[in-house]
C-alpha cells in the first residue's frame, strides 16, 4: 500500500516535483506513466527513501518515508531500471548479498533464495557470473533480488526498457502473480501500451504534477479520448491543469 | 555489525575476482616496485663502486707535443691512449659516446710553454652524460694540478714564493659517506610502500561511490534496510584490508629482493629481517585509515569511474611530497616532524632499517596524529555518503 500526498522536490534551480499525490492499493497493479523527465524517477526515489521530499508525505505500508526509512525499506522491494548486478558475482551470490543485507540468515536465507531461483527458472544460470547474462537473465536475477525478503510493496522502474518480447511476457506474468498474492505493485513507464496491458490503476504525471489518475475507464472518461494512447498524449501534453 | 560484515565480505570476494584489481594492486606492489627498486639500487651501487676503482682512460691527440704532461698523467694512474684525430673527429667520437673524453694537445703547446705563455690544451667532454662526468672531472683536476705545479716552478725560478698566487688556501673536507646515497635509496623504498598501499585500495575506494553509481547498483543498494554508514564502513574496511595486504606483500618481497642487492657498497647493512619487516609494517599500516578515507572522500565528489581515476592519481602523489622533502634536505627525525603523516612513517621506517633506536614518544606521536587524521577523513567520507548528491 502506497500513499503519496502533495510531494514537492527541488534540485537546485529545477523544481522536479510540484505536487504529486496518488495511492496504490494492495492486490492491484498501479502504473506511473509520464514522459521522460516528468518526475517519475524522482517520485520513485523518494518512495525508496534514497532521497527526501522537500514537502509532502509518502507512506509505504504505514511507514513514513521521511521518518521511518528503515521500516519502509523492510517492506519494499525495488527493481531499478538498470539491473545493477555485480558482474563478478554469480546470480546466487547477487541474490544472497541482498538477502543478507535484509537480515536473512541460516536456513531461512537458503530457502528464500532456492525458492526464487526455482520460481524464476534460474536453476541453469544461478551459479554463473552475472557478467555473461542475457537481458532476460539479468532481469530475473534483479527481480529475485528485489523479492527475496518477501516485500509487501514492489516498485519497478521502467522494467520493460530494452527487453525482448519473451522477457516482457515473463515479467508480465510475474507481476500478475504478485497481484494474485495480494502485493502492491507500482511500476513506471513511458509506454502507454505497456501500462494498458497490465494496470488496474494508472497515474499520469507531467511536469512534476499528477494530471490524471484512476482506472483506465475513468481516465478515458476524464480526458474524453477515444483510447488510452490518445488519453495519455492529451493528459501528458497539457502543461498546467486549471 | 552484521551488515558491515556482509558488505565487507562481498567487496573482498568481488574484488578478488576482478583481474583489473588484482593486477594493479598486487602486481604493482609485489612485483613491479621491488623490481624497479632492485634495478635502480643495483645500478647506483655498481656505479659508485666502478667510479672509485676504475683507472682513468684518456685518449690523447698529439702525445709527442707534451711528453712531460703525459708523463705526469701516467704517474697519476691515467691510462694514456694515443689517438690520431682532428678536433672535429674528436668531438664526434665524444658525442657518439665512443670515448668518454679526448685530450687535444696542439702543435703550439711546446712553443707556448717555452715562451712562458699560457699553453693551449683542449679537453673534449660531454657534460650531459652523467655516466662520464666523474671521470671528466678527474681528468680536469689532474690537468689543473699539472698547471699549478708548472706555475709554482716558474715562480720559484723567479725567486717568488708560490703562495703569493694562492691568497686563499681552501681545504675541502668531504664528509659525504655512502650512507648519504643510502638515504635516497631508503626514501625510494618507503615511497614504494605508500604507493603499493594506495594502489591496493584504489579500485575499491572508487567503487564505493563512483563505481556503484556507474553500474546502476547504488540506488537499489541504498534502498535496503541498512544504514548508509554501515555500507560505507564495510566498504572502507575492505579498502583498508586490500591496502594492508598489498603493503605486507610489498614489504615481504622487498625482504627477498634486498638479499640480492649489493647494499654494502652503499654503506648500508641489510637490516631487513622478518622482525624489521613486521615493525615497518606496523608503522606504515597506521597510514591505512587515512589513505582509505582520503581516496573515498575524493572519489565521492567525482561523477564517473574515469574522473575518479584521474583525480585519485593526483591524490597518490600527496604522500610523496613530504618524503621528497625529507630525502633532499636530509631531515632527521624529531618529535615535531612525527606529527606529519607519511613523513613520520618514512622517518620511522628508515630508522628501523638503519637499526637506529626509536624514542617511544615518536612512535606515539606518529601513530596518534596519523590515526586521528585518518579517523576524521573516514568520518568525512561517511558524512558525504549521506548526501543526495552521492547519486550523481
Amino acid at each position: 500500500m502506497i500513499q503519496v500526498e502533495s510531494l514537492r522536490k527541488r534540485f537546485g534551480a529545477v523544481q522536479a516535483l510540484h505536487d504529486v499525490s496518488f495511492s496504490a492499493g494492495d492486490g492491484r497493479i498501479t502504473g506511473l506513466l509520464g514522459h521522460n523527465g516528468a518526475g517519475k524517477s524522482t517520485t520513485l526515489r523518494i518512495l525508496s527513501t534514497v532521497i527526501r521530499a522537500d514537502q509532502g508525505r509518502a507512506l509505504i505500508d504505514g511507514h513514513d518515508c521521511a521518518t521511518d526509512a528503515l521500516g519502509v525499506r523492510r517492506s519494499l522491494g525495488v527493481l531499478p531500471h538498470a539491473s545493477g548486478l555485480y558482474a563478478h558475482l554469480s546470480g546466487r551470490e547477487n541474490i544472497r548479498y541482498y538477502a543478507e543485507l535484509h537480515g536473512l540468515r541460516g536456513p531461512e536465507l537458503k530457502r528464500s533464495i532456492d525458492e526464487l531461483i526455482e520460481r524464476l527458472g534460474l536453476g541453469a544460470v544461478a551459479e554463473r557470473r552475472a557478467k555473461g547474462y542475457s537481458q532476460g537473465e539479468r532481469l530475473k536475477v534483479g527481480l529475485a533480488r528485489a523479492l527475496v525478503h518477501r516485500p509487501q510493496t514492489i516498485i519497478l522502474d521502467e522494467p520493460t526498457n530494452g527487453l525482448d518480447v519473451n522477457a516482457v511476457r515473463m515479467l508480465r506474468e510475474l507481476i500478475r502473480g504478485l497481484r494474485e498474492s495480494g502485493r502492491c505493485v507500482l511500476f513506471s513507464s513511458h509506454v502507454m501500451q505497456e501500462v494498458a496491458a497490465l494496470c488496474d490503476d494508472i497515474v499520469i504525471i507531467s511536469h512534476g504534477r499528477v494530471v490524471v489518475r484512476g482506472t483506465p475507464a475513468e481516465i478515458l472518461k476524464a480526458t474524453g479520448a477515444p483510447d488510452l494512447e490518445e488519453a495519455f498524449v492529451r493528459a501528458a501534453d497539457q502543461d498546467e491543469v486549471a | 555489525m552484521g551488515a558491515i560484515w556482509t558488505v565487507f565480505r562481498k567487496e573482498v570476494l568481488e574484488n578478488l575476482r576482478d583481474r583489473r584489481v588484482i593486477v594493479s594492486a598486487f602486481f604493482f606492489g609485489v612485483l613491479l616496485a621491488p623490481v624497479i627498486f632492485g634495478l635502480t639500487t643495483t645500478m647506483v651501487s655498481k656505479r659508485a663502486v666502478e667510479n672509485q676503482d676504475r683507472p682513468l682512460d684518456l685518449p690523447i691527440v698529439g702525445v709527442d707535443h707534451a711528453p712531460n704532461l703525459v708523463g705526469f698523467l701516467r704517474e697519476n694512474g691515467v691510462q694514456v691512449q694515443e689517438v690520431q684525430l682532428t678536433s672535429d673527429q674528436a668531438m664526434d667520437v665524444v658525442r657518439s659516446g665512443q670515448h668518454d673524453m679526448v685530450l687535444l694537445i696542439g702543435k703550439d703547446y711546446g712553443k707556448g710553454l717555452a715562451a712562458g705563455e699560457s699553453a693551449p690544451l683542449s679537453l673534449v667532454v660531454d657534460t650531459s652524460n652523467s655516466r662520464t662526468s666523474p671521470s671528466a672531472d678527474r681528468a680536469r683536476q689532474l690537468l689543473e694540478a699539472y698547471g699549478r705545479q708548472l706555475a709554482a716552478l716558474r715562480l720559484m725560478v723567479r725567486g717568488i714564493n708560490p703562495e703569493v698566487i694562492q691568497p686563499v688556501g681552501v681545504h675541502t673536507l668531504d664528509v659525504a659517506t655512502p650512507a648519504g646515497r643510502a638515504l635516497l635509496v631508503l626514501g625510494m623504498m618507503t615511497y614504494f610502500c605508500f604507493m603499493s598501499m594506495l594502489v591496493g585500495g584504489f579500485y575499491l575506494a572508487i567503487d564505493t561511490t563512483a563505481g556503484e553509481r556507474e553500474r546502476g547498483s547504488l540506488e537499489p543498494l541504498l534502498s535496503l534496510p541498512v544504514r548508509r554508514s554501515q555500507l560505507i564502513v564495510g566498504k572502507m574496511l575492505a579498502t583498508a584490508a586490500f591496502m594492508s595486504v598489498s603493503l605486507l606483500l610489498t614489504l615481504a618481497t622487498f625482504g627477498v629482493v634486498l638479499n640480492f642487492i649489493p647494499l654494502e657498497a652503499l654503506g648500508m647493512s641489510a637490516n631487513f629481517g622478518p622482525r624489521v619487516i613486521l615493525a615497518i609494517f606496523a608503522v606504515m599500516v597506521t597510514f591505512v585509515p587515512m589513505g582509505a578515507g582520503l581516496m573515498t572522500v575524493v572519489a565521492s565528489f567525482t561523477r564517473s569511474n574515469r574522473e575518479a581515476q584521474s583525480w585519485l592519481s593526483v591524490v597518490m602523489m600527496l604522500p610523496i611530497a613530504p618524503i621528497m622533502f625529507a630525502v633532499v634536505s636530509g631531515t632527521k627525525p624529531s618529535a615535531t616532524l612525527m606529527a606529519v603523516p607519511s613523513l613520520s612513517q618514512h622517518l620511522l621506517a628508515t630508522s628501523l632499517m638503519r637499526g637506529d633506536t626509536i624514542p617511544p614518544l615518536h612512535v606515539l606521536i606518529c601513530a596518534s596524529t596519523t590515526l586521528v587524521l585518518g579517523g576524521l577523513l573516514v568520518a568525512l567520507a561517511i558524512k558525504l555518503y549521506q548526501r543526495e548528491a552521492i547519486l550523481g
